[in-house]
């Protein structure tokens, strides 16, 4: 016979105020196993604790029953307790009496009496029937896989690096720097990129600890936290970066020449071989199959013939790597939306609507126009210019329900370099509200008003189409109540942001969640912003919803604070309340199998019987409720000692007390 | 054998727009189908089922509907965009809200229920979607070479979005139709504008100031017609010019037509069957000097 504890709180009068507590400490005193009852006004507490912990060794209790409130408060406190006496943690059992009886019988104490013995009955009979557990500790692999090389990635990167740990950043292009390496100058300080990005870029290709895997697609991601393998594709470059030395040589003799490029957004064209911009991190160059002229009709060779280094190899040279890593960081960011789509603003259809992207191109001294802004049709400076706000955002009808966050302030920075190009330029902006609640940023829009006078106008565009040279766009001012018909050089649609595509993909692989527009899905909105809801893969940046610089690398740190600690210990422990199945009942079914939604159970080939992963098991229970013949079973929740605590519940004397 | 299929014609295409109506069945005829109206169709509902929320305004576009049903037919066409937008909208409605239909149902307790199930298209539709641009193509006798039009689509046509029948914004269907027949198609920027509709009625100056803008682009564009699909754009763009031409000094009309004449003429029909006899600003010479020019230049 077990001896068992059962400790009845008062919470006050919380509990008292409503359950008859002697009442309890006498009833359950007389079930069998029940060594030990007593009850106290306030068990949490310090003496309440003490107390506790002086029974079990004055009466060699072997389990306890602590009938208080819910199990989320204080079930670790008492387990706790109970370790420092010598008791297994895991021999403790909460009765939550106060949320079950006491709070909602409160105008039955009787019933809530009578109630709370039945409870405690119940708990006692699982107590009885637990079985000592201990920390699951498992080793990890000091490394972290950050996919994604924008800033989020880079900063994630260098902060993991800087911490001691081995970092593997996966970037699909050709470098790193992602969306931002594209901009003109970012707001509201109006620092250029290669100012502010390109050292980190530098410093992220030079550190011990990173390794870029440039060009390169995480194809598979299997293990669990602190041990994770991916399988890492390093697509064909078809140039050997051992001996490319980023001359450029290739790029200037290659006669396939108009491919729009994608650093520019369109706005100007690259070759086959090419390295995306002069700061590219790698800087080494790639053909890209789809256009070469070599590999698609087996004509040309010319780079081959001119490389100095002899690196060009037209032989597919992509390979896949398996990566040992602790954590995983996604920080695949954002992608603008294009022309393709917003045919009814003239887009892809009238050469001077760009979206807010390609006129980053025309403003960037690094662009294809050096920083003069010039308009794509005819190469003219513009003298009026229309920038239209929340293109597909805000916008739930047609395109996106969501704010895109991000488009009032770079639109009010475009506004103001454009003026500061074109002295004489007018700039009107068209817009719904203006959300511009950062540091700097409303002073920084105030800017653009006065100082720069840039004309607001507060109203949406319904029209925009070509008249002449000119671009003609007709819209209300909700503000005079007057409809505006303006005649523009050019028109700058501040198109919204998605997700970039392959995310969705990308999150199956990972086993995290992605939302209705396809974010990447964060554990907690707002208080675990950074983890998911998979162990050791954390999220940072525009992956998770629109953000601009500033709360992108300040995310990506938090995504690397969370890794380091992670990784900080040499174990990792994890609570052992998982599945285990019996081998003796094992059919090996694989039903468990199909079930597991964390991959965490799976029948092993050699012995024909299902086998748990104590790393992943989460301890949901799915496979012991799918299991048809009683093998797998949570630990310390067996079938036999469910019923025997369903049976105590309804047992005629429990009941009535 | 020539496929027949349930017509609806409407009120317009009896009085004002006779020509429409002679030119649409005299093209299709040409294409294997015969448009078939049946006896005692109503009215179609006009704007009064779309611009009220009760279910009273719809029973007229409805019992059209369940003179369909009647026939054994799966489908209508209609040829006016008024008519194909409200019959089409009670429809969806009845599709959509099984409870409106059991209600409409009950208080048409002299009809047959309507079970649902017919599908209203509007003529253009069925020239895209079931006729084919290529069956159009290989009809045409009398290319329209040289003869510049700009489509013009109103609001009946695309909106609102669930009735649609094209891009609401950006609409194709009769550029490509158009273009299918020979024409040089001119795109303008006020293809779906407002022509001013049942203004018309009470402030024939809203209607002047918007078919201006419209007439006046398509002049602008070097148009030779504006070609549409809705009596009610057709009667504010085509008669409305009278008042636009005191109202504007230097104004010079553009005439306006169905895409179904310019089918018919495509299609090298007796000028009779044209459907061009009701024009106001009349298109015909316009027609005969560049379809002629052409022939000269051939």
């Amino acid at each position: 016979m077990a001896r068992i504890g059962v400790f009845v709180c008062h919470c006050g009068l919380n509990i008292a105020g409503t359950v008859d507590v002697k009442r309890v400490v006498a009833e359950v005193g007389k079930l069998p196993d029940v060594a030990h009852a007593e009850d106290y006004i306030f068990m949490c507490s310090d003496p309440g604790q003490l107390m506790v912990q002086a029974r079990i060794r004055e009466m060699g209790l072997q389990g306890l029953v602590m009938a208080n409130c819910s199990p989320t408060l204080h079930e670790k406190t008492f387990r706790r307790a109970a370790e420092v006496a010598g008791l297994n943690p895991y021999l403790v059992e909460v009765a939550n009496i106060r949320e079950a009886a006491a709070w909602p019988h409160q105008k039955q104490p009787e019933e809530a009496t009578r109630k709370a013995i039945a409870i405690i009955a119940s708990t006692v009979e699982k107590v009885k029937q637990n079985i000592s557990l201990h920390t699951i500790k498992v080793p990890v692999t000091k490394s972290v896989m950050v996919i994604g090389g924008g800033v989020a990635g880079i900063q994630a990167a260098l902060d993991c690096a800087d911490a001691g740990l081995q970092v593997h950043l996966v970037e699909r292009r050709s470098s790193i720097g992602g969306v931002m390496a594209s901009l003109s100058e970012t707001f509201p300080t109006l620092d250029c990129p290669q100012c502010i990005l390109t050292p980190k870029m530098t410093q992220a290709g030079k550190h011990d600890r990173i390794r870029i895997h440039a060009y390169s697609e995480v194809e598979e991601v299997t293990g669990f936290v602190g041990n994770f393998k991916a399988k890492v594709r390093h697509k064909a470059t078809y140039i050997d970066w051992k001996k490319c030395t980023g001359c450029g040589v290739c790029m200037t003799v290659c006669p396939t020449k108009k491919i729009p490029s994608e650093y520019d957004s369109g706005m100007a064209d690259r070759t086959a071989a090419y390295i995306p911009f002069p700061q590219a991190v790698p800087n080494r160059a790639v053909i890209d199959a789809e256009h070469c002229l070599y590999l698609t009709k087996g004509k040309c060779g010319i780079c081959a013939k001119k490389c100095p280094a002899g690196a060009i190899h037209y032989q597919d040279n992509a390979s896949v790597e398996e990566l040992e890593v602790g954590a995983i960081i996604a920080a695949t960011g954002l992608e603008v939306m294009g022309t393709e789509e917003f045919g009814e603003y003239g887009a892809g259809s009238i050469p001077d609507v760009v979206t807010g992207l390609q006129f980053e191109r025309l403003l960037a001294p690094s662009g294809p126009t050096k920083g003069k802004v010039l308009r794509p049709s005819d190469g003219k400076e513009p003298k009026e210019v229309a920038f239209l706000q929340c293109i597909g955002s805000r916008d739930p009808e047609n395109y996106n329900a969501y704010c895109s966050k991000v488009c009032c302030m770079y639109t009010g920075k475009q506004a103001m370099l454009y003026k500061h190009a074109v002295h004489d330029g007018q700039a009107y902006v068209f817009y719904i509200d203006i959300r511009s609640d950062g540091k700097g940023y409303e002073e920084f829009i105030q800017r653009a008003m006065e100082e720069e006078r840039v004309l607001y106008l507060r109203g949406k565009v319904s029209k925009v189409f070509q008249d002449g040279d000119r671009v003609v766009v007709w819209a209300v001012d909700t503000l005079t109540q007057r409809w505006v018909e303006l005649r523009v050089d050019m028109v700058v649609l501040a198109t919204a942001s998605r997700p970039s595509k392959g995310v969705k993909e990308l999150a199956q692989k990972l086993r995290i969640a992605t939302d209705e527009h396809g974010w990447l899905k964060e554990a907690h909105l707002k208080l675990q912003p950074v983890e998911t809801l998979t162990a050791g893969i954390y999220i940072a940046g525009a992956a998770q919803f629109v953000k601009d610089i500033t709360d992108t690398v300040a995310q990506a740190s938090g995504a690397a604070a969370k890794a380091i600690a992670l990784l900080s210990k040499d174990f990792l422990e994890r609570a052992p309340l998982i599945a285990c199945v019996d081998q003796d009942l094992c059919v090996g079914c694989g039903n468990c199998e199909r079930f597991c939604a964390y991959g965490a159970i799976a029948v092993d080939p050699v012995t024909g019987k299902a086998a748990v992963n104590e790393g992943l098991c989460e301890g949901c229970g799915g496979c012991a409720a799918h299991c048809p013949s009683g093998a797998a079973t949570l630990t310390n929740y067996g079938k036999k000692q469910v019923f025997d605590m369903i049976t105590a519940l309804l047992s005629e004397g429990a009941v009535q007390g | 054998m020539a496929t027949t299929i349930p017509y609806f014609p409407g009120c317009t295409c009896k009085s004002d727009a006779l020509g429409f109506e002679q030119s649409s069945k005299a093209a299709l005829r040409e294409l294997g189908y015969e448009l078939k109206e049946w006896e005692r169709w109503t009215c179609c509902g006009t704007v009064y089922s779309m611009a009220s929320d009760d279910l009273m305004h719809q029973l007229a576009p409805v019992r059209n509907l369940i003179r369909v049903q009647e026939q054994g037919a799966d489908r209508v066409v209609a040829i006016c965009s008024m008519c194909y937008n409200t019959l089409r909208q009670a429809a969806d409605l009845v599709r959509d809200d099984p409870e409106k239909l059991r209600k409409i149902n009950d208080y048409l307790y002299d009809e047959v229920d309507f079970k649902g199930g017919v599908r209203v298209m509007h003529l253009l539709e069925l020239l895209r979607d079931v006729v084919g641009w290529d069956a159009v193509r290989a009809r045409v006798r009398r290319p329209l070479k040289g003869l510049k039009v700009v489509p013009y689509y109103g609001c009946t046509l695309v909106r609102p979005k669930g009735v649609a029948i094209d891009d609401r914004e950006q609409p194709r269907v009769m550029h490509d139709l158009l273009a299918a027949l020979g024409a040089e198609v001119v795109d303008s920027p006020f293809k779906v504008e407002c022509c001013g509709s049942y203004e018309a009625v009470n402030r024939p100056d809203i209607v002047a100031a918007k078919c201006h803008r419209i007439l006046a682009d398509a002049a602008k564009r070097g148009t030779d017609l504006v070609v549409t699909s809705c009596p009610l754009c057709e009667f504010n763009l085509d008669e409305g010019q009278d008042r636009i031409r005191s109202a504007v000094a230097g104004f010079k009309g553009v005439p306006v037509v169905y895409f179904s004449s310019l089918m018919a003429v495509a299609f090298d029909l007796p000028e009779a069957e044209w459907g061009l006899q009701g024009s106001h600003v009349d298109p015909r010479q316009v027609i005969a000097a560049r379809l002629a020019a052409k022939k000269e230049g051939a």
